[in-house]
């Protein structure tokens, strides 16, 4: 009996094996679009990871340098002689060919144990590393980038990719220095050492970080794309409740039959479970694997932009991880379950013989309608209240969850009173049926309108937040980098003779002077500049004082980065603490977009004077810019300045738009597979409709309406209710790119961005949205006009 | 002698260490110089290093007592490597150094090792004045200008769990081995130059978590350099130095071979300082029971007979698990001598896996 009830129940699938695709493809899809973040973020996560763990920074102190100066190396042996277990390293980038990699110089023979994957204990004997051989290891992937490089390259996965570990000689020898950036301190030391505050004052231990830098700098990005991967999950869930939903109505009759023959109302419910439940597996199984490439196909643009943004190196290929694969096919069970619950639910409580009419369906969907306009109310309201009283990243995207979903319930209801405003205003028979057959068909079609809706907001919405901030990104590019060449030396001595050389050559030597510290337990960068046109002229503030340059360059006043102005809540007048014993006026706040970090600008000879120490080797050049190459040129050459340590405006300026526009094309290809999961939405909806609404128009087909009419029409309405959606998908997309401008970029960058609008990319997407929907109409448009005359009869035949 | 031959360990990866015979020290020795026959010795130019040899080593064993009587061992050793047959020069590393330091009680057995480059002061050896040094830890003369540098030191050394600070006075002369220092390894003819001051008494302190404590004794001092000690075919060593109650000294080595017999040399040193060199076979030297260490079967029990001394005597581990947890690994520590003869001393075993 359970077999043969569970082999009819199975056979609705064969008879519409449309409906099954339309099933298991929408899940796979949602399943897909989910596990692609989520590999994507796995990926980068390990990435980070690695490099935090690289040299056992995160299990290692560090002793440094107070003012960020480098070490000499017999501060080194010094410091050994004393008993200290410590073990120098040396950082820096280099350009080698194409790419650009970062260094690390170690000490093979003093590294500490935790340090692996070098040293003694590791996979490589000191002696590779060191005499001639030169040993250097490198990640996989980025051997196969230097292999034309005339470097003894190993490969180790041990170390992070664009990295290289080598001996301190051969670092050195590679960076073209001699000295050290800080030195690792053995977990575990003698006891009775002289304190290091006694024999090394100028340093200082810096606790280790489990974290890393990166993993908290990246951390907003990262919610960013899961915001979006679980947008695209809710819209193709959106499809699988709507198909499932669909299914059990068309099977009452089935189930009808069953129940009438004996079969308990729980093993029926039961039997659907197990199909829900292997049908998941299976689009499950599917959804992982096209996660899989849609991760491999993203993570390049996604590598390449976390190095742009955040300097980090995560592999351009993808690995297979279990944690995102069985989160894959967990979150299909969840989602098949959570669509097919209602269903189940309805179905317990229906009476036994329930007629099983489409009208009757819709009319319980519109009874239902009334309870989804007031959750969608309801929830508005809390992201009203939410946006309110604001807080955090999370809150952010809460507000947004809210307000998309708010927005879709309410699409319905907004839908049925636009179009009965329309059936006022119909003048005839034909044109009256014509509104309330599109009423009619508004409960079958809703979760897809309200899919292609909640795409067409992301479209909008991230569409207006990403122009906004390029129009702003270029404007303040162009402040910001006014200087027309930025040029670093190595070392004091060449400094100085850079300084001598160029004070003939340009308008204006500008020192760049920077040291970190500490604010709030952050760290800060602080800057010390010197008064100049170029400051005063195109620095980009978004407060001032008045005479606000006057009062920096008399050293009476500071001004911070908007990311330190809103992280610690300052205003305008505060006194900020920037070291102990000095405090500064805050006189002005500029944007610093792009930068993670808080800055403070003091005046020039205020900072060297409070940090005799800092290294004066970075300028900023001002020379006519016509000038410009030349006198790069002529560093060069003339003063024999390596062409890595010369910046020139232009560049400048490319690479970083270069990098915003990739930071954005993760979010664009989001943004339009979203955009396509809808369409297939409602290509579902409507072919599963197009059976069911045989009934409702074979009348007005024996009225005499042809059948080419009756198809157009039908294109017509869809097309009808897409530019309704449209319509409501415009404002609730530019409140979405307000949310995202002014709360979650404040939240998640501590930037906020003035919001422009772009009526052009409107109307873009209404092109968009009406070819998606007249391309999922086609099918069922084009069936409807094959349809036999002797099906439309039938009609009458069955008519129950 | 002894294990000392470690010192080229570093030079290895495990896997090569295990290809080339233990520690890589059958390996062959391309540009660096050899021991040679006929060579003399100078003082104090030779406490210093000799960077065209491979391999090198300043090497301290005591035997202690506290004032109850109880016994301790302990041990200061600086290695020399060379990766290339040329004095040092900044950090390229040319010249490395390693350094091993342990104390040895009855049951408890602490030890600790160091590395570092040559050519930037971390570590390193200055004959005249003579000092040997790596971090912290030190080897320094206490004797007078002119005076023999060796004759009187100061050592000190510094791990986690322990520490101490001794001072050493010879009381009698250096004791060349082997032919005039050259010391023969094996049939076919490997060798290093090999000379030892055996005759310190030591005064001093450790330190151990259980605390201070006052020890004195005897101490002997080796100093070993080659470039190719051991034959490619020998797989370790049994070494040991002894100082009889009668005032008399033996230094005695077993080389250990895949293909052929064991090979043994000795030294006797009489009270006077004067020393007798005694070739393959004149010692015996034969394990007794093993015991369990570090996952593996090492004999703590040996039965020594040099017929021309009328020796024959059996010397037991203080500690049977006197094992140096160190890069390579080795048994190291104190034994005490029963038999014809009575005394103390240090015994060292390699390569047995």
């Amino acid at each position: 009996m359970t077999g043969a009830g569970f082999a009819a129940l199975l056979s609705h699938w064969r008879y519409r094996p449309l409906q099954l695709a339309t099933l298991i493809v929408g899940l796979a899809l949602a399943t897909g679009l989910w596990t692609g973040v989520q590999a994507i973020n796995s990926e980068a996560r390990s990435s980070y990871a690695r490099a935090a763990a690289a040299l056992g920074q995160d299990t290692l102190e560090r002793l440094q340098s107070k003012v960020g100066r480098p070490i000499a190396a017999d501060r080194f042996v010094a410091l050994r002689r004393a008993g200290w277990l410590v073990s120098p390293v040396v950082e820096g980038t280099l350009r080698l060919g194409r790419i650009r990699v970062r260094v690390m110089g170690i000490d093979v023979f003093t590294l500490p144990q935790r340090a692996t994957p070098i040293g003694p204990s590791g996979n490589a004997g000191i002696a590779d590393f060191v005499a001639g051989d030169d040993l250097v290891l490198v990640h996989p992937e980025t051997a196969a980038a230097l292999v034309d490089r005339d470097l003894n390259l190993r490969t180790s996965l041990q170390v992070a990719p664009g990295s290289l570990v080598a001996d301190i000689s051969s670092a050195w020898a590679l960076l073209k220095r001699q000295d050290f950036d800080y030195l690792m301190v053995a977990p575990n030391q003698p006891d009775g050492l002289a304190p290091l505050s006694e024999i090394a004052p100028d340093l200082k231990r810096v606790a280790p970080d489990p974290q890393g830098d990166i993993a908290r700098l990246t951390d907003s990005f990262h919610l960013n794309l899961t915001a979006f991967g679980f947008l695209s999950f809710a819209v193709g869930l959106f499809i699988v409740h709507a198909t499932i939903g669909l299914a059990f109505e068309q099977r009452r009759t089935v189930i009808r039959t069953l129940r009438a023959l004996g079969m308990p109302n729980r093993t029926v419910i039961l039997l659907l479970l197990a199909e829900t439940v292997f049908l998941a597996l299976i689009a499950g199984l599917l959804g992982v694997v096209l996660g899989y490439f849609i991760a491999a196909l993203l993570l390049p643009d996604v590598a390449a932009t976390l190095a742009g943004l955040y300097g980090t190196s995560v592999p351009g290929s993808l690995a297979l991880r279990p944690d995102w694969i069985l989160t894959g096919i967990a979150i299909a069970f969840g989602g098949a379950l959570l669509a097919v619950g209602q269903g189940l639910w309805r179905m317990a409580r229906m009476p036994l013989l329930a007629p099983a009419q489409p009208r009757a369906w819709a009319m319980a969907s519109l009874k239902n309608s009334r309870w989804t306009a007031l959750a969608a109310a309801a929830l508005l309201l809390t992201s009203l209240a939410m946006a309110w009283l604001g807080g955090s990243l999370l809150t952010g995207f809460l507000i947004l969850g809210t307000l998309l979903l708010g927005a879709a319930l309410l699409l319905p209801t907004l839908l049925i009173l636009a179009l009965r405003l329309g059936a006022r205003m119909a003048r005839s028979a034909m044109a009256e049926w014509v509104w309330a057959d599109m009423r009619q068909q508004v409960p079958g079609l809703s979760l897809a309108l309200m899919a292609l809706m909640l795409a067409l907001a992301a479209n909008i919405g991230v569409g207006t937040m990403v122009e906004s901030f390029r129009n702003t990104f270029t404007g303040w590019l162009d402040q910001r980098l006014a200087s027309e060449l930025y040029v670093s030396a190595n070392s004091e001595a060449q400094a100085e003779d850079l300084r001598a050389f160029l004070s003939e050559r340009a308008d204006a030597v500008l020192p760049i002077r920077t040291t970190e510290v500490e604010i709030g337990g952050l760290p800060v960068f602080l800057y010390g500049i010197a008064d100049h046109a170029t400051y005063r002229n195109h620095w980009p503030l978004l407060e001032r004082t008045e005479n606000v340059w006057d009062r920096v360059a008399d050293g009476d006043g500071a001004l911070i980065n908007e990311q330190l102005f809103r992280r610690g809540g300052y205003r305008r007048g505060d006194r900020l603490p920037v070291a102990p014993g000095w405090t500064e006026e805050i006189v002005g706040v500029y944007s610093d977009y792009g930068n993670p970090t808080g800055q403070v600008i003091v005046n020039h000879d205020k900072l060297m004077g409070y940090f005799p120490d800092i290294p004066k080797l970075r300028h900023a050049v001002r020379v006519p810019p016509e000038e410009a190459s030349a006198v790069a040129e002529a560093l060069v050459e003339e003063l024999g300045l390596s062409p890595d340590n010369i910046l020139n405006q232009a560049d400048a300026k490319r690479f970083s738009l270069t990098v915003f526009d990739r930071t954005f094309l993760v979010t664009g290809a989001l943004n339009t597979l979203t955009l396509g999961i809808a369409g297939f939405a409602i290509l579902a909806n409507l072919l599963t409709l197009s059976t069911m609404r045989l009934s409702q128009i074979a009348p007005v087909w024996a009225v005499g309406t042809t059948r080419a009419s009756l198809a157009r029409l039908e294109m017509l309405r869809t097309l009808a209710l897409a530019v309704l959606t449209w319509l409501v998908a415009l404002p609730v997309g530019l409140l979405l790119a307000w949310v995202l401008l002014a709360i979650v970029n404040v939240e998640a960058f501590g930037w906020r961005l003035p919001m422009f609008v772009f009526p052009m990319d409107w109307l873009r997407l209404l092109a968009l949205a009406m070819i998606a929907a007249g391309l999922a109409a086609a099918i069922p448009v084009w069936r409807l006009a094959r349809t036999r005359p002797a099906s439309f009869l039938k009609v009458f035949v069955h008519e129950r | 002698m002894s294990v000392r031959f470690l010192a080229l360990l570093i030079v290895m990866t495990a896997t090569g260490a295990l290809a080339q015979g233990f520690a890589g020290l059958g390996t062959k020795s391309e540009g660096f110089s050899v021991p040679e026959p006929g060579h003399t010795l100078v003082f104090p130019d030779d406490h210093g290093p000799h960077p065209d040899f491979r391999i090198e080593w300043w090497y301290l064993t005591a035997n202690l007592n506290d004032g109850n009587g109880t016994d301790y061992g302990l041990q200061w050793t600086l290695f020399r490597s060379a990766l290339l047959p040329k004095a040092d020069n900044g950090w390229s590393a040319s010249q490395t150094w390693m350094a091993h330091a342990a104390v040895t009680t009855a049951n408890r057995h602490f030890s600790t090792e160091r590395f570092s480059r040559g050519g930037i002061g971390q570590a390193g050896v200055a004959a005249n004045p003579f000092s040997a040094w790596i971090d912290d830890w030190h080897m320094t003369s206490r004797s007078a200008a002119g005076e023999d540098q060796l004759a009187a030191l100061h050592v000190t050394a510094r791990g986690l769990d322990f520490s101490y600070d001794i001072k050493l006075t010879a009381s009698g002369p250096l004791v060349l081995h082997g032919e005039s220092g050259l010391s023969v390894k094996s049939a076919s003819g490997q060798a290093s130059y090999y000379y030892s001051q055996p005759f310190y008494t030591v005064t001093g302190k450790i330190n151990l978590p259980s605390g201070q404590v006052e020890v004195s004794g005897q101490a002997w001092l080796d100093r070993e350099w080659s470039s190719q000690p051991l034959d490619p075919d020998q797989t370790g060593w049994d070494w040991l130095s002894m100082h009889f109650d009668d005032g008399s000294k033996l230094m005695g080595f077993r080389l250990r071979s895949r293909s052929a017999e064991t090979y043994t040399s000795a030294t006797w040193i009489d009270p006077a300082g004067k020393a007798t060199a005694y070739g393959d076979g004149a010692l015996r030297m034969v394990p007794g029971p093993t015991q369990r260490v570090a996952d593996r079967e090492v004999p703590t029990v040996w039965r020594l007979q040099l017929a021309e001394r009328d020796l024959d005597i059996t010397i037991e581990a203080l500690n049977t698990q006197s094992w140096m947890e160190t890069l390579v690994p080795y048994w190291e520590g104190p034994v005490i001598a029963d038999g014809s003869h009575r005394g103390r001393g240090y015994l060292e075993m390699t390569g047995y896996q």
